[in-house]
């Protein structure tokens, strides 16, 4: 399987080194408001993690994919400076991932498949977010998700940026678009941790392993969405197989959804 | 001029930070959280600092000699067998020869004061006490094995966070351990943390901040993203005792924090509460 859907969607035909995957998966290729709108209908936001505030960061709420109810979490750079700011960029807080657990377990309790969409730098590294436990907020999302009996799909649409990712990433399924990068760190602080010279990022990202092509080679993920210019396209390929696969794991009673989702990362 | 620019009379007296490189053979230590000096033998067996209660980092089988009246250990042979980034294999073999372990978590079936628990101990001195695939391996194993024989685990954390050279695997370890303990919470298991000095990254970011019960070694340093990442992105210096769990205590993410030589009965006194009803 995994040498047909490479060759058969072509998309690695004018490959990008890493490097260049890294430059891209930073740039705003695809907005969170625009994934939601191109995707899911009837979109309703919900906010708040009802014990400490609302992160903008992490946009949540739920939709109808071609009719069927689901919750989606997505979380969101921002669009013009001032947004960018608000959001740090895509850096959620601990409140952020506490919003997110709460419309998880909403989820559950209505039976609702979860779709989450990732991009991300990592959680964010403040003062405010280490004294409301940003280490638990994410160790708690990661439990949780692992006991969730409905189907999860996460999909990484920019940059996977290590915990702050993988938070909401416990999924059945992970998919990556062509330019997403999933890591342990970005190559900026692999480089200053492994060589103590952040300049040497493009190397770092050379050796790291962090593009869709080579997780999915390493069967970290299940699928790589292909990238166009023509976004309506994208999104219209994403709902349909969103609704294909959700289907198909919808066929497995609870308990296999949890068990399936568990040996999915029992392999690593 | 010389009024003004003869400042070395007013050198203030600063703690010498190599004072233990100088010294041979550790006789003298400072405190690495007080900065107190000390005699190595005013620490005593469970190396303890006399001034503010700070416990020295140790090494897994030395924790597991202070702290059990038995233990058998699991896993021993589990290793990486293919450190494939550059310098990665050299790195291990160090690490390996300096803990006697194979990975940076020591496992095994333990009795602390006649309690028999599922004891994992990492050690900070094996590259940091970083989360390797085979660290997750060792900790998913001794979860299943608690599971299946219905013990309680305890786990003292000590890392540094993920494993860089094995990237992408490091970050799933997380995940992977997530799922053995919701196995064994499930189960209505115990599972106790001790977090130790450095409990950092995406150790803390997982299993160290999933336990039923809590408990923390004084002043040990504890938290998600390291100082110097968040003093560069809030441009902001940060307090003291900043990610100490006295600070975590505080904001209601440690149950207690535990001197290290109360550790073994407070560790039995609470298993025992936990498997009196079920025996």
């Amino acid at each position: 399987m995994s040498a047909d859907i490479l060759n058969s969607l072509k998309i690695f035909k004018r490959e990008l080194t890493p490097a260049q995957v890294v430059k891209k998966s930073r740039e705003d290729r695809f907005m969170a408001r625009e994934i939601i709108d191109g995707i899911f209908t009837d979109f309703v936001e919900l906010h708040g993690d009802r014990l400490s505030g609302d992160d903008m960061s992490v946009i949540g709420g739920i939709a109808a994919l071609n009719g069927q109810p689901v919750t989606i979490i997505v979380i969101d750079k921002g669009t013009d400076i001032h947004d960018k700011l608000s959001k740090r960029n895509g850096s959620p807080e601990p409140w952020g991932y506490r919003k997110a657990q709460r419309l998880m377990q909403q989820a559950e309790r209505f039976h609702r498949p979860i779709i989450t969409f990732i991009n991300t730098p990592g959680a964010f590294p403040g003062k405010e977010a280490e004294a409301q436990g940003q280490g638990e907020a994410i160790a708690k999302s990661i439990l949780e998700s692992m006991k969730l009996t409905v189907p999860m799909i996460a999909i990484v649409y920019g940059e996977g940026g290590s915990g702050g990712a993988l938070a909401l990433a416990t999924a059945n399924q992970v998919w990556m678009f062509q330019n997403a990068t999933y890591s342990i760190l970005s190559p900026e602080g692999f480089a200053s941790i492994l060589w103590k010279d952040s300049k040497r990022s493009d190397e770092a990202a050379a050796v790291m392993g962090l593009t869709a092509k080579d997780l999915f080679e390493k069967d970290i993920i299940e699928y790589i969405v292909p990238e166009s210019h023509n976004h309506p396209r994208v999104f219209n390929l994403i709902r349909k197989r969103l609704d294909d696969e959700i289907k198909a794991l919808n066929q497995l009673t609870p308990s296999e959804l949890v068990k399936q989702r568990r040996a999915r990362f029992r392999a690593f | 001029m010389d009024l003004y620019e003869n400042k070395s009379s007013k050198e203030k007296i600063k703690r010498d930070a190599s004072v233990n490189d100088r010294i041979p053979d550790g006789l003298f230590l400072a405190c690495p959280y007080c900065g107190a000096q000390m005699y190595n033998k005013q620490l005593g067996e469970f190396r303890v600092c006399a001034n503010c209660g700070y416990g020295f980092r140790l090494q897994a089988r030395e924790r597991v000699s202070l702290l059990t009246d038995s233990f058998e250990e699991m896993d021993a042979d589990i290793q990486m067998t293919n450190p494939e980034f550059p310098g990665y294999a050299e790195k291990l073999a160090r690490a390996q020869s300096q803990t006697e372990l194979g990975e940076s978590v020591l496992t095994g079936l333990a009795t602390i004061q006649q309690q028999k628990v599922a004891l994992g101990v990492m050690d900070s001195y094996f590259m940091m006490g970083s989360l390797g695939s085979m660290t997750g391996e060792k900790i998913t194993r001794l979860f299943e094995y608690a599971t299946s024989h219905r013990l309680p685990v305890v786990l003292f954390t000590a890392s540094g966070g993920a494993r860089m050279q094995e990237g992408i695997q490091s970050l799933m370890q997380m995940a992977k351990v997530s799922a053995a303990v919701a196995q064994h919470q499930e189960a209505g298991l115990l599972y106790l943390v001790v977090l130790t000095d450095p409990t950092t990254g995406g150790v803390t970011a997982s299993f160290a901040m999933q336990g039923d019960i809590t408990l923390a070694e004084p002043h040990a340093l504890v938290g998600f993203a390291g100082a110097r990442v968040i003093e560069s992105t809030i441009h902001e210096k940060l307090p003291k005792d900043f990610q100490r769990v006295e600070t975590l205590l505080e904001n209601g993410f440690v149950d207690q924090i535990v001197p290290r030589e109360s550790l073994a009965p407070m560790i039995a006194k609470i298993v025992k509460l936990h498997t009196s009803l079920e025996e």
